[in-house]
């Protein structure tokens, strides 16, 4: 079998006392989206920057394409990371307002391909602004011209300038519309089948991790509680966490039921070394007070750290 | 009993020399004890509208028509008039609770204050009054939260703070706008259900600003739909998400992502952009993402008819109900 193209290894990132993310391995396929969810402060967005190298790992593995990630440094870091691009939440923020659209994609072929002719550069950067549905003369604006959608627009394609073969999408479409967010994520799609890049795609929402990844992860205080593939996951989730996210998940065609109702988050993070979940869990037992669950395999291909996994799926 | 009557309210900026339309002629009720859902894209007015029924429209807004709150005029009220009903009678809860508190004031001292203020309270009765506040509003661990800046809180425990410090005087009208949007979907559900049991227990009216369909069906009895500055849609809550009748409705509907029903190999979105705050088109300002338009849509603008049961809709040819 091939090597992924991207194994993270028991990986962990400490921030002074807090180990925001505590000991995660996952891989990523070739042309795949992986889906990972979980809410804020879950190490989800640091686990991203930790790939990306944008903030220092302490421990675990990065291997890409079979090598290690972590041991380069100087030019052969800045090589790697032309293969890494990423689209940030806040589109608007994440675009510098005194640059012009056209400059602000041309910025990585400048700092890439330093030896390229700007007339050449100036139509890249032409054929990308339609490729993600704006046009050519929009060059000459500045982002505050456009809309949150138009902006995240900007933001895809200068990620996508250099084709990278990994995509970090960190939660592309929590700050806009439900009415456009499904335009950005019919565009992430159309651009995976044309360039066949990975996606690592972030976000709290199940409901849209839905539309676009092959397979899902759900982060939980700095840990994976459940990986499964898309169907799977949906139709059998076997974390009560996962069960919780899923109930959240607002429908208008359906009265609202409260995830967690008698919980309130964060409710003090229990001390010891017990399941993370436990004090928000219908399902705890005193098992769960004992040691952590680690992940545990459910079915082929689907994974889930809980003690009580079997009373989840059959209840 | 309507609370806050709302009359031909329009709304506009000027930059530079173009004047941009928010609010192009609304008018709307609320009763009492009611929850009305506002429904809309980013720049259809639905927040302008009630900035400028709280006064507090930015510096070059303009704002005419008529806001009356328990039977008095608010626009073009003088301060200190404003100053009587704002965070008392009418609260509002903004979707950024890190912006809208104060950064170097304790949680404690900006809810005491508010009861200092507004009742006229002792501090040392407010601050209790803060204390029992947050229990109301189900934050974990009050008497050490009250200590707190808000920097040392969570979003959902921001927000909830937020809603308590709203409800301090026991207000007639909370106005909450996105309230949850910055929140994780968990979180959100949490503070919908905050909104729903504090709305039964106090028995205020809710206006409820938002985006998502999907939030605003979990509290409100009526619906609003708004496009580009005015009122597309409005009925009740089973009016306007099982028997839309306009196509901008039924489109955002459609938008809302959901886990029920089969995967589609495209998620549904609404193509094309609101049309520029800056111009007047004569037609009917959906029309350019319509699909259903025709030529009349593009010449002519529907108003807003009001049908059997109050479901009114602006559109030359509603949806089949």
């Amino acid at each position: 079998m091939s090597a992924a193209l991207l194994s993270v290894r028991d990986l962990r990132v400490r921030f002074g006392d807090v180990e925001a993310v505590k000991g995660v391995s996952l891989d990523l396929n070739g042309g795949e989206t992986l889906g990972l969810v979980g809410e804020s402060g879950s190490g989800k967005s640091t686990l991203a920057r930790a790939i990306l190298r944008l903030v220092p790992v302490s421990a675990g593995e990065l291997l890409w394409r079979g090598e290690d990630m972590r041991a380069c440094v100087g030019s052969e870091l800045r090589r790697r990371r032309r293969d890494l691009q990423i689209v940030f939440q806040d589109p608007l923020a994440s675009l510098d307002p005194r640059m012009s659209v056209g400059e602000i994609l041309a910025e990585p072929l400048r700092i890439f391909e330093p030896r390229q002719a700007a007339a050449e550069r100036r139509g890249l950067v032409g054929e990308m602004l339609e490729r993600v549905g704006l046009s050519a003369d929009m060059a000459a604006r500045h982002p505050h011209e456009f809309s949150g959608g138009q902006c995240q627009r900007i933001g895809i394609a200068r990620a996508m300038m250099l084709r990278p073969a990994l995509l970090i999408c960190d939660e592309p479409v929590s700050s806009l519309d439900v009415s456009v967010q499904g335009q950005i994520v019919n565009l992430l799609g159309d651009l995976q089948r044309e360039f066949g890049m990975s996606m690592l795609f972030i976000s709290h929402n199940l409901a849209v991790v839905r539309h676009v990844s092959h397979r899902v992860a759900v982060i939980f205080r700095g840990r994976l509680v459940e990986t499964a593939d898309r169907d799977t996951l949906f139709a059998a989730p076997a974390h009560p966490y996962t069960r919780a996210l899923l109930a959240a998940v607002p429908d208008p065609k359906r009265p609202w039921t409260a995830a967690e109702p008698s919980v309130v988050e964060e409710a003090v993070v229990p001390p010891g070394s017990g399941c993370p979940y436990r004090d928000r869990c219908a399902y705890a037992a005193p098992a769960c007070r004992e040691s952590v669950p680690a992940l545990e395999a459910v079915a082929p291909g689907h994974r889930a750290a809980c003690h009580r996994w079997r009373e989840v799926v059959y209840s | 009993m309507t609370i806050l009557a709302i009359d031909d309210l329009r709304v506009h900026f000027d930059r530079r020399r173009t004047r941009l339309h928010a609010v192009r002629g609304v008018s709307l009720e609320v009763a009492a004890a009611e929850c009305v859902g506002i429904v809309g894209e980013s720049g259809s007015g639905k927040t302008q509208m009630f900035m400028a029924a709280m006064g507090l429209l930015a510096p070059g807004a303009e704002a005419a028509g008529s806001v009356r709150f328990e039977g008095t005029e608010l626009l073009g009220a003088k301060a200190a008039a404003l100053n009587r009903v704002r965070g008392s009678r009418l609260a509002m809860v903004f979707q950024d609770p890190m912006t809208s508190l104060t950064p170097h004031l304790t949680v404690g001292s900006q809810l005491s204050e508010v009861l200092v203020t507004h009742a006229g309270v002792s501090w040392p009765s407010a601050e209790s009054g803060a204390l029992r506040m947050l229990e109301r509003v189900r934050v974990p661990e009050a008497r050490r939260r009250l200590r707190q800046y808000p920097h040392e809180l969570s979003g959902g425990l921001r927000q909830r703070v937020m809603i308590g410090m709203a409800l301090l005087c026991d207000p007639a009208l909370l106005i909450a706008d996105e309230p949850t949007t910055a929140l994780d979907v968990t979180v959100q559900s949490q503070v919908m259900d905050l909104l729903r049991s504090m709305r039964r227990e106090i028995g205020m009216a809710v206006v409820l600003i938002s985006h998502d369909l999907g939030v605003v069906a979990g509290l409100a009895d009526r619906i609003v739909v708004m496009y580009a500055g005015r009122i597309v849609e409005s009925g009740t809550a089973g009016d306007i998400l099982e028997r839309a009748l306009h196509p901008y409705t039924a489109a955002l509907l459609q938008c809302v992502p959901n886990l029920h029903g089969p995967r589609l190999h495209r998620m549904p979105s609404l193509p094309g952009q609101p049309p520029d705050p800056g111009t007047d088109a004569p037609g009917c300002a959906f029309a350019p993402r319509c699909a259903h338009v025709t030529q009349r849509c593009k010449a002519e603008r529907p108003s807003l008819q009001i049908g059997p049961s109050a479901h009114a809709v602006a559109c030359h040819y509603p949806l089949p109900a």
